[in-house]
């Protein structure tokens, strides 16, 4: 996975092509800790058609705001520098995940 | 199915399955503890943790949870990252969502609880945006920002305090009247002393708006039903939480009309060889250390009722000759005065009969199996199945020779 920051998001999820997947985590929230396996998980089985990117909002809580992302954990999904849909909260999970991945690559 | 039977299968890895998972692997009993997300529980939500004896202001949830989990590796207990979708508690045997399946002699059930949800517009679809139930995992998103805290109890009031290391005010909302909180006396002494906590009171959220992020929030007075509309960044809802027991439903589990699991005070629920300890059990306190004991408790419980159902296995139920098995309580005098009799007359049929005495109060469930309410009762045993009981003074000579001869011919 992409770790992405202030300084290279615009370049790895705002200008990419096709399906990005950006994982908002943070140190603190165990829950976001507890579902990364996952996450790394399905970045191996679904890598070579999704982009999968990580964000430590600790270090980037204005860019994690400018994305609408007030809160942990969120996974979002972009295409084509948009934001087209997520996952917050107890949504969060490999099934759910899994899911949206296949059903936006439909 | 794995052919492995393990003596103690936990269900759940907060404060209480851990501590249950201690005392199970430090006592040398097969312990697998299965837990969804990381080990921790909703004590590894919160930041403060002031209140664990011998863990003093410093100590925060996660890094105490984190402890708890080490501790319980440490003597050997297995934990696995699944979540168990269903039971037989009867059976002993536990299915989960990866769709693998595990055998016990015993079940503590230590499924936690959740924080509730208040089911208002706005609240579901800005999750994540502005609206939380874990100021751990969350409060570093509104620093300079302003926030609004709805609940009075410890958790809502501690979490404001915390928050408001980082926010620029919190806003308690509060059902009560005026300078009325649920929260322990210490909690609101700081609360109240604290500049960046403001207090609406008498009050409740109606709706929560904001266009991606929350914006504002709508507030009712319940005595005069005003509607008051609100600028925040921020909603933490602190409004109590439910068990975790959709899972347990169909079970066969006792449980009260809101799920929380019923038991007694060694965890037992109502059924043999399962337990119940934490926050989704019906008690008084929910708090990390009484979730601690109950994990204790039911370890200990659990393996006193494997050594009494292995040990009537072995000693009654698997042997090959007649088995007159002698209920007695060295309390009672009356079966004080007749195990004597009752040890000859046996003890007379030499290696052909085998005399087994139990003392009722240490082996309660059993006795209560066979019907045993009188002391002293002998239950006949062969090949497993009872063949005769005899009570208190229907007990002489004659009547246990009587059975015997039969059985030993």
């Amino acid at each position: 996975m992409i770790e992405v920051h202030k300084e290279n998001f615009e370049a790895e999820v705002l200008q990419a092509e096709g399906l990005v997947l950006v994982d908002f985590w943070g140190p603190k929230c165990e829950k976001c800790l507890a579902v990364m396996p996952d996450v790394e998980a399905l970045a191996e089985k679904y890598g070579d058609k999704v982009k999968f990117c990580k964000l430590d909002t600790s270090g980037n809580r204005r860019l994690a705001i400018s994305q609408k992302v007030l809160g942990l954990p969120v996974i979002a999904f972009y295409r084509n520098g948009e934001k087209i849909d997520e996952l917050a909260k107890d949504d969060v999970t490999k099934e759910n995940i899994e899911a949206k991945i296949l059903s936006l690559l439909a | 199915m794995s052919d492995k039977i393990y003596d103690i299968i936990i269900v759940g890895g907060g404060p209480g399955g851990l501590a249950a998972a201690i005392y199970g692997a430090r006592s040398r009993l097969a312990t697998l503890l299965i837990e969804k997300g990381r080990p921790g529980g909703q004590a590894a939500t919160t930041e403060d943790m002031e209140n664990y004896p011998g863990f003093a202001r410093g100590t925060t949830g996660p890094g105490l949870m984190e402890a708890f989990t080490e501790h319980a590796k440490s003597f050997g207990a297995e934990i696995v990252r699944d979540e168990v979708v269903k039971v037989d508690l009867e059976g002993k045997v536990v299915t989960t969502k990866s769709g693998n399946t595990y055998r016990s002699k015993t079940i503590i059930l230590a499924p936690g609880a959740v924080p509730r949800t208040l089911n208002i517009p706005g609240e579901f679809a800005l999750r994540g945006k502005g609206v939380s139930y874990c100021a751990t995992c969350d409060a570093d998103f509104f620093e300079d920002l302003d926030i609004v805290v709805l609940g009075n109890g410890d958790a809502a009031v501690e979490e404001a305090n915390y928050l408001t290391k980082f926010a620029n005010s919190v806003t308690i909302i509060v059902i009560h009247d005026e300078g009325i909180l649920d929260a322990a006396p210490m909690l609101q002494e700081r609360a109240f002393n604290n500049p960046k906590i403001k207090w609406v009171w008498n009050s409740t959220l109606a709706e929560i708006k904001g266009d991606g992020l929350v914006e504002s929030v709508v507030i009712k007075n319940i005595k005069t039903n005003e509607l008051t509309e609100m600028e925040t960044n921020g909603v933490f809802i602190y409004v109590g939480t439910v068990p975790q027991t959709d899972f347990l439903k169909d079970s066969g589990l006792e449980m009260d009309s809101r799920g929380y699991i019923i038991t007694n005070e060694q965890m037992e629920t109502n059924i043999d060889g399962v337990y119940a300890v934490g926050d989704a059990r019906v008690k008084y306190l929910r708090q990390v250390i009484t979730a601690a004991a109950d994990g204790a408790i039911a370890a200990v419980a659990a393996e006193k009722y494997i050594a009494e159902e292995e040990g009537f296995r072995k000693s009654v139920l698997e042997e090959e000759r007649p088995v007159a098995v002698a209920f007695w309580s060295p309390m009672v005098q009356k079966a004080l005065e007749m195990m004597p009799s009752i040890e000859n007359t046996v003890g007379a049929y030499g290696d052909k009969v085998k005399l087994v005495k139990m003392d009722t109060y240490r082996n309660q469930r059993v006795a209560k199996r066979y019907g045993v309410t009188k002391n002293p009762t002998i239950v006949f045993f062969h090949k497993g199945e009872v063949i005769a009981t005899l009570v208190e003074d229907a007990i002489n000579e004659g009547s246990i020779r009587q059975v015997l001869d039969k059985l030993s011919k």
